[in-house]
């Protein structure tokens, strides 16, 4: 039908989402890639949830050091310190 | 006063690591404790990957900081501290690991690839003449509030879908998404090719995300 680049289907975008947030998109896959975005609400959406994702993700490191493990390891160092 | 000359050891280390061992090495106890602040939380949860308790988790971790103090004076500073603490680590876990013959398969190259990161379901089967294009598309999760997505229910449903994932992506994801590491860093600490390592964090997130929109879907709906 058309001699332009071929474009990507939803299908196969979803499975470059990870190489395009890394940049490891070849440049002309990149363009294809954020040309197929710029014209399809679902994969917009998918994308951002990816997004999402990874900040949530994030948060799973949000978690506090018990003062007893700070008070052992504390001893430790002055065992070490000491010897 | 005059800029110093650059010191000839560490050429690796930012100034902040080069005064962090610096400091070690002259047994400064709050250096240490600067370390255990910065890493602590951290080393117990990717110690979990490989062990099965937390109390275990806790006790490789205190194996491991006595390994960075007997090895800080020999330390070369050929990588940085940071990924030099997390390797005494993963191989003090590995070796716990297989003490308590809980048998892991490190990079196994099995579990890279493992299916879509969608549901094929979703998509317009072959044949429609739109096929492959979304059937079914993802609904935004901006309409949402902050709480619910920062809710503890909300991070426990990540959690047990990186718990389900296979060992390997589940240790990529979580170095990565959780502890915040580089992809060269994870590279070294897991020996994988840096194509693996984005497969595996690929397969990873997308399971991940997939758990994410079940859950909030049912909140929307």
């Amino acid at each position: 039908m058309s001699v332009h680049i071929a474009p990507i289907a939803c299908r196969d975008l979803v499975e470059l989402v990870t190489d395009y947030l890394e940049g490891a998109l070849p440049p002309e896959q990149h363009a294809r890639f954020e040309n197929h975005i710029a014209g399809c609400d679902g994969c917009t959406t998918y994308l951002e949830q990816m997004r999402e994702t990874i900040r949530l993700t994030g948060t799973l490191s949000e978690q506090q050091i018990s003062p007893a493990a700070r008070a052992a390891l504390l001893h430790a160092f002055r065992g070490w310190a000491s010897g | 006063m005059a800029e110093p000359p650059a010191p000839p050891a560490f050429p690796g280390l930012s100034p902040d690591e080069r005064r962090l061992v610096e400091a070690l090495r002259a047994r400064d106890e709050d250096a240490f404790m600067e370390l255990i602040d910065r890493y602590q939380a951290s080393l117990v949860r990717v110690a979990m990957m490989y062990v099965g308790s937390h109390a275990v988790a806790e006790d490789v971790v205190a194996e491991t900081w006595l390994g960075v103090l007997r090895g800080i004076d020999g330390f070369q500073g050929r990588s940085s501290l940071r990924t030099w603490i997390y390797r005494i680590l993963t191989n003090t876990a590995k070796t716990r690991a297989q003490r308590e013959r809980r048998s892991i398969s490190f990079a196994s190259l099995g579990d890279g690839d493992d299916g879509p990161a969608v549901d094929p379901d979703r998509f317009l089967p072959p044949g429609d003449p739109a096929a492959g294009a979304w059937a079914s598309p993802p609904r935004g999760w901006d309409g949402l509030p902050e709480a619910t997505l920062l809710s503890a229910e909300t991070r426990s449903v990540i959690d047990a879908a990186i718990e389900q994932l296979p060992p390997t992506q589940r240790e990529v994801i979580r170095l990565r998404d959780v502890e915040g590491f580089s992809s060269a860093e994870v590279r070294a600490l897991l020996a994988l090719s840096e194509t693996n390592q984005r497969v595996l964090l690929h397969r990873a997130r997308s399971k991940v995300r997939a758990a994410l929109e079940r859950y909030l879907s049912e909140d929307t709906a």
